[in-house]
């Protein structure tokens, strides 16, 4: 072991009562770089040190307010600003939801910032180790010994005093405790063999307690109760049915709800003739269909319709909708295209609705004309 | 065995003052909530159901705290403990409270009401359980369990101070693991059928541990108080600060414990916002009783939250005593908040709410006296006295 200079002189005691009269004298005797060690906390000895109340419990305040502010701003934020959603028909803002979480996030914060903080404070961070670890004298402290210890750098201090004050005591096991040759140096300890695989290890058990919890402890009993139910999901086969199949067609003749019926279908000339746009070209109508046209016709015609996209080449060549014969189509033809498809053009019926084609139509009737612009238009 | 106490300390009796006040306050009592049974008598049966309620909850937090103690193998609390067994003593007196209401059931529970029960589904869903016959055999049961329990625990304790046999506590040990499950039963049925019957369509499944909270606190500060008094008074000489601070730390727990509890129900009702189980704290929201929700909210959980925050609040006697009346008051009122909104229309409050309250004030009182008379103030044969009169934190 390689002994540095002196840290403190040690004694210990059997009892909290002999530790109390302990600290009491020993502060009598006007040390004051001493400290305790106790298995537990031993009440009254605060005022046995004279200590001032520590500042610890500020922090923890502090952080605890922090955590409030942190869990409460940031779900109002969500639930106001960032991700505004209907749930259960509540309020947007509804402050019982957030008790449970913002009790939680400052229960969080205020104690693992409050053992940070001790451990930057009483440690003196990067330093993650104190003289006194490691030694007989705290082994016997934390299981059922009570122990005081005196500071070599106590502006009172004398090794024969000290040793004479504690054997007065009534103290067993005096003993001096040094500096360790590489504990003297603050930063090596981070890198630590033992507290980097401490480091490891538990980033191994955590990582493979959230592995098996999430992979398989879910999927065993009785835990995947909640996930295996005694219900026919989409795909599943049924003894229950004739033909094995779990999933069942609607009823015959079932239509959808707003069905209309199409009887155009594969007769784009005769839905141009028949058809009529029901809507009128009014701002709140073009702006929808602008939308839905760039989101659904723009990947391939462009963002003008000028079948100037990023897939020309790559494919057939989309048409430009300006031509004349897209210009000299009536509405319903338009229509029956995007409907039925056309050549490599898939039918869009199921994705866009019947609204939103002829908002659509609007909006490239808008883009012709104002590729072509008359005189007149400008006035 | 060593005894630290004098013996005067050991045998005392409450000043003649004290027990004259008490037969005073116990017959006015008697006299108010008679008068009130004459002129209403569903208000007064609903006010009897409250009294009864804090009764049961006093007596039985007393027998589980003894109880708790067995179990746990405390050592701090066994110098006061006697004075949980003397509360343990009402309990005899909880099932005599409730006669009056056996006589005005049909005043206060719709389900009593056979025409209405078989016109509404949920309530003749519900009539295997909520009936009169099923429901006075539950009181019965209930209370003969309670009561033998008590009965049991007080006899061996009192034993010990005669023989000193710590075999006894040994046994008092094994009843109290049976107690417990019992216990639990005992006061979940008490609470179901006394306050959350009385709106029979609604259910909280955690209605029983709410009571459970209340009691645990009624029962630890009519213990705390009466600790402290008899402490200033010379009574109980020998506890320290770590004594009160272990009772001040115990009533702040639960005090947290009640907040927690009173919010997980809330919390569950509001979220789900299902019409079968809002209606309940719908009621608690109108006519003058938002008022009282809100009261309740800072009477039993914020003030005495704060009051007993710091760690000297906890070890101050005169702290205790003002807090632990103030908690048996909050108990009072959490327990009125249960029972009374369903006499409908605003918040009955006049003399006729005060005789019962009275009533058990004095009643409890003399019931002290009595046991003060005949029993031993400290368990002088315990064998873990001595460590707990030597207890440090």
């Amino acid at each position: 072991m390689n002994e540095g200079p002196l840290h403190s002189i040690t004694a210990l005691f059997d009892t909290p009562d002999e530790i109390i009269r302990a600290a009491e004298e020993v502060s009598r005797a006007g040390y004051t770089r001493y400290d305790v060690n106790t298995p537990y906390p031993v009440r009254g000895m605060d005022k046995a040190m004279r200590l001032r109340q520590s500042r610890l419990g500020i922090f923890t305040l502090i952080f605890g307010l922090l955590g409030t502010i942190t869990a409460v701003g940031f779900m109002t934020w969500v639930t106001l600003v960032d991700y505004r959603l209907v749930i259960g028909g509540k309020p947007f803002w509804t402050w019982p939801a957030f008790v449970p979480i913002a009790f939680e996030v400052t229960v969080l914060l205020a104690s693992v910032l409050t053992a940070v903080t001790m451990i930057v404070l009483y440690f003196k961070f990067p330093n993650i180790s104190h003289p006194l670890h490691d030694t007989p004298y705290m082994k016997q402290v934390s299981s059922d010994k009570f122990g005081i210890s005196i500071q070599a750098n106590d502006p009172k201090f004398d090794e024969a005093a000290v040793r004479q004050l504690l054997r007065s005591l009534g103290g067993k096991e005096i003993a001096p405790i040094y500096f360790d040759a590489e504990g003297l140096s603050h930063g090596q300890r981070l890198f630590d063999p033992k507290f980097l695989g401490a480091l490891v290890l538990t980033a191994i058990v955590v990582s493979g307690a959230t592995y098996f919890s999430f992979n398989k402890l879910l999927f065993m009993q009785p835990f995947s109760w909640m996930s295996e139910q005694n219900k026919l999901k989409a795909q599943m086969p049924s003894d229950f049915f004739k033909d094995g199949i779990g999933m069942r067609p609607p009823v015959e003749g079932t239509v959808d709800r707003g069905f209309l019926p199409y009887p155009f279908k594969g007769k784009p000339e005769e839905a141009g003739r028949n058809l009529v746009n029901p809507l009128l070209p009014t701002p709140a109508v073009l702006a929808r269909g602008k939308a839905k046209f760039l989101t659904f016709c723009s990947p391939c015609h462009g963002n003008f319709a000028r079948g100037d996209s990023r897939l020309q080449g790559q494919f057939p060549n989309p048409p430009t909708l300006h031509s004349d014969k897209v210009r000299n189509w009536p509405d319903g033809n338009i229509y029956s295209v995007i409907t039925d498809g056309q050549n490599v053009m898939p039918s869009y019926a199921s994705q866009i609705s019947r609204e939103d084609r002829w908002a659509i139509i609007l909006y490239i009737r808008a883009l012709q004309r104002a590729q072509n612009a008359k005189e007149s238009d400008f006035k | 065995m060593s005894n630290p106490l004098p013996a005067e300390a050991v045998r005392k009796e409450l000043p003649a003052k004290v027990t004259r006040l008490a037969w005073i306050l116990f017959v006015l009592g008697v006299v108010f909530s008679g008068a009130g049974y004459l002129l209403d008598a569903k208000r007064s049966a609903l006010n009897n159901i409250v009294g009864f309620m804090f009764l049961a909850s006093l007596a039985s937090g007393s027998v589980f705290l003894v109880a708790l103690e067995y179990l746990a193998g405390a050592v701090w609390s066994v110098p006061m403990r006697r004075v949980s067994e003397f509360l343990a003593g009402l309990m005899p007196f909880v099932p005599l409270l409730a006669i009056p209401l056996l006589f005005h059931l049909r005043d206060v529970f719709q389900w009593t009401h056979a025409g209405t029960v078989a016109s509404d589904n949920v309530l003749a869903s519900k009539s295997s359980y909520l009936n009169v016959g099923f429901f006075i055999a539950r009181f019965i049961g209930v209370f003969l369990v309670l009561n033998l329990f008590c009965f049991l625990f007080t006899r061996n304790s009192k034993k010990q101070d005669v023989t000193r046999d710590p075999r006894l506590t040994t046994i008092n040990v094994r009843l109290a693991a049976v107690f417990m499950p019992v216990f639990a039963f005992a006061l979940t049925i008490v609470a179901v059928d006394w306050a959350m019957s009385l709106e029979a369509h609604w259910y909280s499944t955690i209605f029983g541990v709410y009571y459970f909270a209340g009691t645990v606190l009624a029962g630890l500060a009519a213990a705390t108080y009466i600790i402290v008094r008899f402490h200033e008074s010379g009574f109980l000489p020998g506890l320290r600060r770590d004594h009160f601070y272990s009772l001040g730390a115990l009533l702040f727990a639960f005090i947290n414990f009640w907040a927690y509890i009173a919010f997980s129900q809330f919390l569950l009702i509001w979220y789900a916002n299902l019409p079968e189980e809002t209606f309940w704290f719908l009621n608690r929201w109108r006519d003058g009783w938002e008022y009282v929700s809100i009261l309740l909210i800072i009477v039993h959980f914020v003030v005495p939250y704060f009051a007993l925050l710091t760690q000297d609040s906890k070890m101050d006697p005169k702290r205790l005593k003002l807090m632990s009346l103030w908690i048996l008051f909050a108990h009072l009122l959490d327990i009125y908040w249960l029972v009374m909104p369903s006499y409908g229309g605003g918040v009955p409050l006049s003399w006729m709410e005060i005789g019962f309250p009275i009533l058990l004030v004095g009643l409890v009182m003399i019931v002290l006296s009595f046991k003060l008379k005949r029993n031993n103030l400290v368990p002088i044969g315990d064998p873990k006295l001595d460590r707990g009169l030597s207890f440090r934190l």
